[in-house]
């Protein structure tokens, strides 16, 4: 025990020393996260304005044609102006982009609506385009909700009740609650917290093994009377030290920045007091062993401290992948996916963020598992530990 | 007090050492020669227990390396082939990390690290981190922690390698110290001047094979060679030969 106490205290000495472990452990996982949370949200925000709020202008060919149309969409927000001269013109100004949309009123528009035959209008846009698909929808809706209008007048003026045209009267009841609303967008967080726990112990991992025998000093220290068992354990327990270190950190900035955050203005209001967050820490925490195992492990089979840099950029992203899935999927939280580590974390945190109960066999299982493969895998390094290969 | 008794070791179809013995006796130098390659550092691995030989053993004290490794280790200090140290530590860090893994308590520790500062002269430096240390100061540290804890067997890998003069000779002064104190001293080297200046028994290495196991003048003796130097080229033909 005080073998693994002396290698943890000078392997902790060491890295504190070292600008780049400092670096990556203290300033770039919890600050990475927030940073880019910001981004996205101001995105986010900036698109939603963009749709209630801002004036559409909208290219139209024959806008004379249909007077009171044009004026029932300056009503909805949409601007009119004069399109390309003719239809074949507006196929190809949408096509190469020059026009989201464009709204085409053939000559016989006047015609077939006094006559009361459906009157054909044409509404061209590139469904591929994502950006001005919204456009196509926005306009679509306006123009929908013309016809209904138009229609109910008809019938108004055979003497009857326009109500008849509506059997149905769909009422949408919303029952997310703003927290709610905010989960989708803040699962995001859980990996942040991640990445930021394992970039806190990269380089200490990979120093335990690739590092030393770069270094030359491995051999050295594996002459000395102790056992392999004890120097893995004490480099294995500072890594946690450091990968703890990032996690809190970056929890807390989290806490800071949102504050900074104009989440009312999405109608979210994310629940990151300090009690999720220490809760979301103890949460996080058996991560921090699984996570130094692993990196310890993966180091371990690599010939150079570059070799294994680039490997633990792949583990990096590994533990994204579950939640990925299941974001993808839109799964709600089941006991099975409790056993994964990283997923069980990721699906209680938006659980608590989204200040819903958190069910407590589900935190066990998620604490109890995690704990279980950070144990066998750091029993699976020291085993590797002892092998001659690692000296390369 | 070492003995080496025919041991092999192959790593994949390379058979680095083919039947080592020799004994390396208290207040006694040996020295192994041996060209580049010949297995002198895989037969000193061996003895400070990271290698496992595939056969043969290897005895320090009356204690066997593979199957009482920890206990063996205790009795060696070894400074292997291309020592490195942390440089984010100073010199005295470095020297005091391994004292501390030795099992030294800490009033131990300070008296031994100060005492071994003093004997490798590296007062000047010692406070310093050891990042952008030269060579020679390296050596001179990477020596003192092999050393930190008084073990009886001093087990060196290519220890002048890219020393100049002035410490080569410092490192010659400290040899002869520890052998007149009783120590058993194991050296390699590939340099057969520096063998010869120090040693009491030159065991030559060749091919994973032990060529010749004698003093000086035996080995002069048994070659017919005046010339160490011939003797040196004449005792690596023989296993050569065969």
């Amino acid at each position: 025990m005080r073998t693994i106490f002396i290698v943890f205290v000078k392997e902790i000495i060491d890295n504190l020393r070292d600008r780049r472990t400092l670096g990556t452990a203290l300033i770039m996982g919890p600050i990475f996260g927030p940073v880019l949370f910001a981004f996205v949200i101001n995105l986010s925000l900036e698109r939603s304005l963009e749709d209630a709020e801002r004036p559409l202008e909208l290219p139209v060919i024959g806008g004379e044609l249909a007077p009171n149309l044009v004026s029932y969409l300056r009503s909805q927000n949409i601007d009119t102006v004069a399109g390309p001269d003719d239809r074949a013109a507006a196929l190809d100004a949408v096509k190469t982009g020059e026009h989201d949309v464009v709204l085409i009123i053939p000559v016989t528009f006047g015609e077939q609506l006094a006559n009361s035959v459906p009157a054909t209008i044409e509404l061209v846009s590139d469904q591929a385009d994502t950006d001005a698909d919204r456009i196509a929808r926005r306009t679509h809706r306006a123009l929908q909700s013309y016809n209904r209008e138009l229609a109910a007048l008809r019938v108004f003026a055979r003497g009857v009740n326009p109500a008849v045209l509506r059997p149905l009267n769909i009422d949408e009841v919303d029952v997310s609650t703003p927290s709610g609303r905010s989960a989708m967008l803040l699962g995001m967080m859980s990996y942040f917290f991640i990445f930021a726990t394992l970039m806190g112990g990269m380089y200490l991992a990979i120093d335990a093994t690739a590092g030393e025998r770069e270094r030359g000093s491995l051999e050295p220290l594996l002459s000395l009377p102790v056992t392999r068992d004890q120097l893995i354990l004490g480099k294995i327990g500072a890594t946690c030290i450091f990968m703890a270190l990032s996690l809190a950190l970056s929890l807390l900035s989290f806490h800071v920045a949102l504050k900074f955050m104009p989440l009312e203005q999405l109608g979210m209001t994310p629940n990151f007091g300090p009690g999720v967050v220490f809760a979301a820490f103890l949460l996080f925490a058996p991560f921090i062993l699984l996570g130094a195992a692993v990196m310890t492990l993966v180091a371990s089979f690599t010939k150079s401290y570059r070799e294994a840099q680039t490997w633990l950029s792949v583990v990096l992203i590994a533990p994204t992948m579950p939640i990925l899935i299941v974001s993808l999927l839109t799964l709600r939280p089941k006991t099975e996916f409790m056993f994964v580590p990283s997923l069980s974390q990721h699906l209680l945190l938006v659980d608590m963020v989204k200040n819903e109960p958190v069910n407590n066999l589900h935190v066990t299982i998620s604490v109890a598992s995690t704990l279980f493969f950070g144990a066998l895998l750091t029993w699976i390094c020291a085993r590797l530990y002892r092998r001659e290969g690692l000296l390369g | 007090m070492i003995r080496v008794a025919g041991i092999h070791k192959s790593f994949g179809k390379v058979r680095a050492v083919r039947g080592v013995s020799f004994d390396a006796p208290d207040g006694k130098i040996t020295g192994l020669l041996g060209p580049n390659g010949a297995g002198k550092s895989t037969t000193l691995r061996v003895l400070y227990t990271v290698l496992k030989p595939d056969a043969g053993s290897a005895v320090i004290d009356g204690v066997d390396v593979v199957s009482e490794a920890l206990s063996a280790r205790r009795r060696i200090g070894a400074l292997p082939h291309g020592s490195g140290l942390y440089p984010h530590l100073t010199a005295r860090e470095n020297i005091a990390y391994f004292a501390r893994l030795c099992g030294l308590d800490k009033a131990e520790v300070n008296d031994r690290v100060d005492e071994m500062i003093r004997l490798l002269e590296i007062e000047d430096f010692a406070d310093r981190r050891t990042k952008g240390f030269s060579q020679g100061q390296r050596t001179k540290v990477s020596l003192a922690r092999a050393l930190v804890h008084d073990p009886q067997n001093v087990l060196l890998d290519e220890p002048s390698n890219g020393l100049d003069v002035m410490a080569t000779r410092s490192l010659r002064r400290l040899i002869l110290k520890l052998k007149d104190s009783g120590r058993c001293i194991l050296f390699s080297s590939h340099v057969m001047q520096e063998v010869a200046a120090l040693c009491d028994n030159i065991c030559i290495i060749a091919n994973g094979q032990v060529a010749i196991d004698d003093s000086i003048d035996g080995i002069r003796r048994r070659t017919g060679c005046d010339d160490l130097e011939d003797a040196f080229v004449h005792a690596i033909r023989m296993v050569a030969d065969e």
